[in-house]
């Protein structure tokens, strides 16, 4: 078994706060992965809004968050595990975004730092 | 009583304190035979108890006397075996950390509870764990050898201790409970003493300030919650009726009640343990409530993201079936792969019971297969003869 990050990006920030029925639909995508142990980390909301996110930029210069320039801003993370790629790919798709309000889910295996 | 002695004797003396214990009961029988049973029993027993501590403390400190060659002078020692209502329950809070040792495995420590805190013969203990006697002996052997070897203090138990043994506690509460609660294969009267057992402990825990977290009243109001419906769940030949079937009019609802004030206790401060959460679900079942299932799906939702364990997977896809309806649920299951437990077939087959009935029946017989309880074999075997 490896492990992966599922790592999520919204569009808009208004999306950001997701309605009690969103919020369900999430909440059993996730405690779907733990109902078949194959959740390592139910991971972290970041949160994007003023005050909360900034970037330190080359010459230490720094922003106000992330989404002033890009158009997608990370929302949060996961971690799981799965057999191979494939299948952290298929428990990703399953993820109720896509259908509440778009964004992606980038899926990266982690390597562990000894 | 044991607990009490020992607190003067020391943990390494565990077996004195309880001959002593054993002794004073023996009197008791035979005196309350003769002489009818004293105006307050409790103190009566107390009473000699304490004696029989004084003179085993006489007697040791004339041997050791003797041995010093020292005879002549046998100095009358300053004993004093204090008894109040206050030391009964500090040591018999202290024995409850003092068996609840990390280093002693989960059976270990349900096997001791049961022998020192609750008097469990072995006999009694073999019963309930239906185990033999050799083996429990044993068991109780090894677990015995922890809890001298342990330098733990009975007359102070140090906050230390209560914080770092008090999760241990608790899941032998909790254990001990379900030993009494979901076997299917014990007399209900070995079920309800475990499971009365088990409330009687974290009483004690709720009775001093230290104790008394949060967590000891979800877990009391859960157990209270069960308890509530252990007469609806076994039937007049000692069978288990499914929830669906029960008759809601033989729930306790004093029982009731009281879950529900534990369960207002423990939401003090922001803890939420899985005992917070097993308490709601098990609040929500006692009630009528037409969206209940949709809390009782959110609870489950939350208790497998603090701890993962096959049933608690089943019962979830439950809750999603009630919620989402059965094919949903079918989906949900089926990625579980707990193909080695006849719960999940049997889970399988009671969702497909709507939909396909060759397909339930299927996983019906798997079921049967898989199981080893002829109680379960024969509610699989009823569940199947009504779909054909």
């Amino acid at each position: 078994m490896k492990e992966f990050a599922l790592i999520f990006r919204l569009k808009d920030i208004a999306d950001f706060k997701p309605s009690p029925e969103q919020m369900q639909e999430r909440m059993n995508w996730l405690a779907g992965i733990a109902a078949q142990n194959k959740l390592v980390d139910k991971g972290n909301t970041l949160l994007p809004v003023k005050g909360s996110a900034k970037v330190v930029k080359a010459d230490r210069v720094v922003t106000d968050g992330p989404y002033t320039e890009i158009k997608e801003f990370i929302s949060g993370y996961v971690i799981i595990r799965a057999e191979n790629i494939d299948e952290a790919v298929e428990i990703a798709k399953g993820n109720p975004i896509f259908e509440q309000v778009g964004g992606n889910i980038e899926i990266r295996e982690v390597l562990k730092r000894d | 009583m044991t607990a009490v002695i020992c607190r003067h004797f020391g943990l390494n003396h565990i077996a004195v304190a309880e001959d002593i214990a054993s002794d004073t009961f023996l009197k008791a029988s035979e005196h309350w035979a003769l002489n009818g049973i004293p105006e307050n029993p409790v103190a009566w027993l107390y009473a000699v108890a304490k004696n029989k501590a004084k003179d085993y403390l006489r007697h040791l400190h004339v041997v050791q006397n003797h041995s010093e060659r020292n005879n002549s002078l046998v100095e009358e020692p300053a004993i004093d075996v204090e008894i109040d209502e206050r030391i009964i329950r500090d040591s018999q809070l202290a024995m409850i950390f003092a068996v609840c040792n990390p280093a002693i495995p989960p059976e270990g420590q349900i096997c001791l509870a049961l022998q020192v805190l609750c008097g469990f013969s072995l006999q009694e203990i073999s019963n309930a764990f239906l185990t033999n006697r050799e083996t429990i002996k044993k068991r109780l052997q090894r677990a015995r050898q922890h809890l001298r070897n342990n330098e733990f203090s009975l007359e102070h138990l140090s906050e230390k201790h209560i914080a770092s043994r008090l999760d241990t506690v608790l899941k032998t509460i909790y254990l001990l409970f379900n030993e009494g609660y979901f076997s299917e294969t014990h007399p209900s009267a070995i079920r309800k003493d475990l499971c009365s057992e088990a409330v009687r402990l974290a009483l004690i825990l709720t009775e001093n300030s230290l104790t008394c977290t949060p967590k000891v009243n979800a877990l009391l109001a859960l157990m209270c919650f069960q308890i509530s419906r252990l007469e609806a769940r076994i039937n007049a030949e000692g069978k288990t009726v499914l929830f669906e079937e029960q008759d809601r009019k033989m729930w306790d609802q004093q029982m009731i009640n009281l879950g529900n004030y534990y369960l207002i206790a423990a939401t003090e401060g922001n803890d939420i343990s899985k005992y917070h959460l097993e308490a709601g679900i098990a609040y929500w079942h006692t009630t009528e409530d037409k969206n209940k299932w949709q809390h009782i799906l959110r609870l489950y939702n939350q208790l497998i993201l603090i701890e993962y364990s096959p049933m608690t997977a089943l019962s979830r896809a439950f809750a999603i079936s009630k919620v989402y309806g059965n094919s949903e649920a079918i989906s949900e299951v089926e990625k579980l792969q707990l193909d080695s437990i006849y719960h999940y077939y049997a889970l399988l087959g009671y969702l497909h019971s709507t939909i396909d009935k060759k397909k339930a029946i299927e996983n019906y017989e798997k079921a049967i297969s898989l199981t080893t309880s002829p109680a379960a074999k024969q509610r699989l075997t009823e569940e199947m003869a009504r779909l054909q």
